[in-house]
């Protein structure tokens, strides 16, 4: 197909090449070029959190998934956005979950036993240790420090801490760890692993899977290149 | 009051697997079938394209081709004493739904189960004496032989592109292949897939060992084929999306794209999905079934489908629901042991260790359902004596990864943190450098472990969920110690740079995490109608127009997968419906 008048390549280039000239000229004022965070990208307001909510699983997921050499931190990823697009969605509404009472607690071989969605047990969740947090250390999750966070994180994982009207601390720590683990390692397009760097990270090569000769000629080699999400390949 | 429809010769309940293979075969032989899918229809271009299909939260973590507990599921407890609470979503097991069944999304492990299964109890008492079985262990022998099934599993291999080495050759032993299986006519239909490096690591410390490993067998087409339906495969890419997906390419041997479709071009079949199934009805004088009662779920409609022949080919789990939802046959009771249907839920366990190995790159991500080695040492061979370790059964060993998916495949070293930089650092250092050596093992069959009709929980349609009545025995755990025992020594000789090790499998079976989709038993197969559900040609002992497919007719589970034996009885019930019972409809076995 001939391109008349509008080489869309080309004005790609030079949109690149524009915004590269426009950030050269204002970098001697950007004073605020040094907060990264600021500039979040597109589309990351929340429609599950509330601001106390949002704060508290911004801290959560920059302790779980600290910045280093490896990946930027959790909000960095998208982590905090995944989680709350997962909890808004059919999934955090309870899509496939079995809501029929009576309510149990049974015992743990059987399962989780709830009658909470999974976006009511995080609220729930959060909520309940807030309080812990407050009654503790005198601050909301957000704002203790990161030893004090660690040792939260702990006995929230190890079921030492008791809500005394909430639900059992463990459960809700599952739901926080598998939605983190999901927001690091799931396919860019819900929101997390941005640049998919959880998948570099592993070096996990993405969707595009043709290894019918690559199983034999990168035996015991490492597979080079960069990895592929759907939405690289819509 | 249900809509009378008008009467077809046949109605299948469920379009996986075996509905597809009777559909296709019956609708050939000109008989009129109409099978009632609970689920969706599926197809390859629309379902399982690329780059959709790739995604594992939506179908590995969300289990968005598995059955919806929120509809239907089980309550689940370890035994008789505790009350049942319902599985609120999938866990260990994930039961398939829509046009294919669990066919479009397993992995396609294809084993030939021989007669040290089919003469479980004849054999054990011949060898170890009756004593050695204990009490409690309800197994009894099938009724059937392998020289019966060996034509049907050949039939069922080379329909489903299973690519494997043939260790046994009309009775020859072949080298590279299982010594320990059953006398085969032919080789299989495609050579075995490429070994990968943790297969090799695994097949040469096992042969060190003195044991004899294999390439896994399995409907993973190793190159491009044409089955001998005219069905077309692709060859597997590898591309570690295998089971809880369908293939994009189809390279995996799956009733959607083999015999379903085959039937479907066929004007004597009629396919009705979101028609789901809530009663086989029973004729006043209870000796046959006269059709099923099913809604339309797209509109909530109640219908009747009168039929002179039916057939349940739903998962096996929904199979024995609806027997005894349907009030067909005496539910089984644990404490008069009187009854039979629900009776000897079997399961699977195992144990595994990881390896790390500095240095090394397993690729991971490039695999595929069946692509590992194993080993038949401690399972069909039975010059394994157990006689030592006191368990009846037995496992295999597997060297080798189906896939990296990451949300679900990141392992560490035993003590690493479960979060922060460390935790990181570890991930990042082993994804690619780790392998697993682990034993699939068998369950046997066990008073206690049944189902039967929830007295408290329903489905969407009101009706009671089915419960589950399931935990490991003392001879699982005897097994479970002993193949600990085996896979730590043979990892040890591997030299990793460090391993978690296998631990025995001794706690309660839980609901959670994922196990394994190989439940067997609830409607057995037998010699009498005092011990099973079905004769030996799958034919229900009450009604004897009724027939049912499936694992839920298998009265133990061995430690290999269930679809080959599941795909050969279904051939074998075919022919035996279009050659003896469909001309002269009546028992088959007299009882």
């Amino acid at each position: 197909m001939e391109d008349k008048g509008f080489d869309r390549r080309a004005f790609l280039k030079s949109a690149v090449a524009g915004s590269a000239a426009a950030a050269t000229v204002s970098l001697p004022q950007a004073a605020d070029a040094q907060k990264p965070a600021a500039v979040a990208p597109a589309g990351d307001g929340y429609t599950y959190f509330g601001p106390d909510e949002a704060a508290f699983v911004e801290a959560l997921v920059d302790h779980m998934v600290p910045a280093d050499e490896l990946t930027a931190s959790g909000t960095g990823l998208g982590l905090h956005i995944f989680i709350d697009r997962a909890l808004a969605g059919s999934w955090g509404k309870g899509d496939r979950l079995y809501m029929q009472g009576p309510w149990k607690p049974g015992v743990p071989s059987q399962g989780y036993q709830l009658p909470l969605t999974p976006a009511a047990l995080y609220r729930a969740g959060i909520a309940a240790t807030n309080r812990h947090c407050m009654k503790t250390y005198g601050k909301l999750f957000d704002h203790i420090s990161e030893s004090e966070r660690e040792a939260v994180l702990r006995d929230l994982d190890n079921g030492k801490l008791v809500f005394d009207d909430g639900p059992p601390s463990r459960v809700f720590f599952a739901i926080v760890y598998q939605t983190v683990m999901e927001g690091m390692f799931s396919d860019p397009i819900y929101g997390g692993n941005r640049n998919k760097a959880g998948w570099k990270m592993l070096g996990f090569p993405g969707v595009l899977a043709v290894h019918q000769q690559n199983i034999t000629n990168f035996k015991n080699k490492k597979f080079p290149g960069e990895p592929m999400g759907i939405a690289d390949m819509s | 009051m249900a809509k009378k429809l008008k009467e077809v010769d046949v109605v299948l309940v469920g379009l996986g697997w075996t509905g597809g293979i009777l559909a296709k075969e019956l609708t050939e032989a000109g008989y009129k079938v109409v099978a009632l899918e609970r689920g969706a229809m599926r197809t390859t271009e629309n379902d399982f394209a690329v780059p959709k299909i790739r995604d594992e939260l939506r179908y590995a973590n969300r289990q968005d081709l598995m059955q919806d507990t929120a509809r239907d599921t089980l309550t689940i407890r370890n035994n008789p004493s505790q009350e049942a609470l319902p599985m609120r979503r999938l866990g260990s097991f994930l039961p398939g739904e829509g046009v294919g069944g669990a066919g479009s999304h397993w992995n396609g492990v294809t084993w030939r189960w021989a007669d040290t299964e089919f003469r479980i109890r004849s054999l054990y008492e011949e060898r170890h004496g009756k004593k050695y079985i204990p009490a409690d262990m309800t197994i009894q022998d099938w009724g059937i032989t392998y020289a019966e099934l060996e034509p049907y599993y050949d039939r069922f291999e080379y329909t489903a592109a299973v690519s494997g080495k043939a260790g046994n050759l009309r009775g020859t032993k072949q080298p590279g292949g299982n010594p320990f299986e059953g006398a085969r006519a032919r080789e299989y239909p495609l050579p075995p897939l490429v070994s990968s490096l943790a297969g090799d690591l695994f097949s040469t410390a096992a042969t060190n060992a003195g044991f004899n490993p294999f390439p896994c067998p399995t409907a993973n087409a190793s190159r491009a084929y044409t089955n001998p339906d005219g069905a077309k495969f692709g060859g597997c890419q590898y591309c570690g999306y295998c089971e809880r997906f369908g293939c994009e390419s189809n390279a995996k041997g799956s009733p959607h794209i083999t015999v379903i479709p085959i039937a479907m071009r066929n004007p004597n079949f009629e396919l009705r999905t979101y028609s789901w199934v809530t009663k086989v009805l029973k004729d006043s004088d209870g000796k046959r079934v006269t059709g099923v009662t099913y809604t339309n779920t797209l509109n909530g409609e109640e219908l009747e489908q009168p039929a002179g022949l039916v057939v349940l080919c739903a998962y096996a789990i929904n199979n024995v629901h609806l027997m005894l939802l349907s009030g067909i046959g005496a539910p089984y009771d644990p404490v008069a042991q009187k009854g039979v249907v629900g009776k000897n839920y079997c399961y699977q366990t195992g144990a595994s260790a990881t390896l790390f190995f500095e240095g090394k790159y397993f690729n991971p991500f490039m695999g595929t359902g069946g692509l590992n080695a194993r080993t038949d040492d401690f399972h069909t061979n039975w010059d394994f004596d157990r006689g030592p370790f006191g368990y009846v059964g037995g496992s295999t060993l597997t060297g080798g990864m189906t896939n990296g998916r990451p949300i679900g495949y990141r392992p560490v070293p035993a003590g690493t943190p479960r979060w922060g930089k460390k935790w990181k650092a570890e991930s990042a250092k082993w994804y690619n450098s780790a392998m697993t050596v682990g034993s699939s093992g068998s369950v046997m069959a066990n008073r206690y472990n049944y189902y039967d009709l929830d007295p408290t929980y329903r489905n969407a349609f009101g009706l009671p969920l089915m419960r589950m009545t399931f935990d490991y025995k003392e001879n699982e755990h005897k097994m479970s110690r002993h193949m600990a025992q085996v896979i730590n020594e043979l990892s040890k000789s591997m030299n990793p740079t460090s391993m978690n090790p296998a631990s025995a499998r001794t706690d309660p079976w839980t609901v959670v995490p994922y196990q394994s989709t190989h439940n067997t038993g609830g409607t057995i197969m037998g010699t009498t109608p005092a011990t099973s559900v079905v004769n030996k040609y799958l034919q229900s002992w009450d009604c004897h127009n009724l027939f049912i497919m499936g694992a839920s007719v298998f009265p133990h589970n061995s430690a290999y997968n269930p679809t080959g034996p599941v795909g050969a009885l279904a051939y074998r019930a075919a022919d035996t419906l279009k050659n003896v019972y469909l001309k002269k409809p009546g028992p088959l076995v007299s009882a």
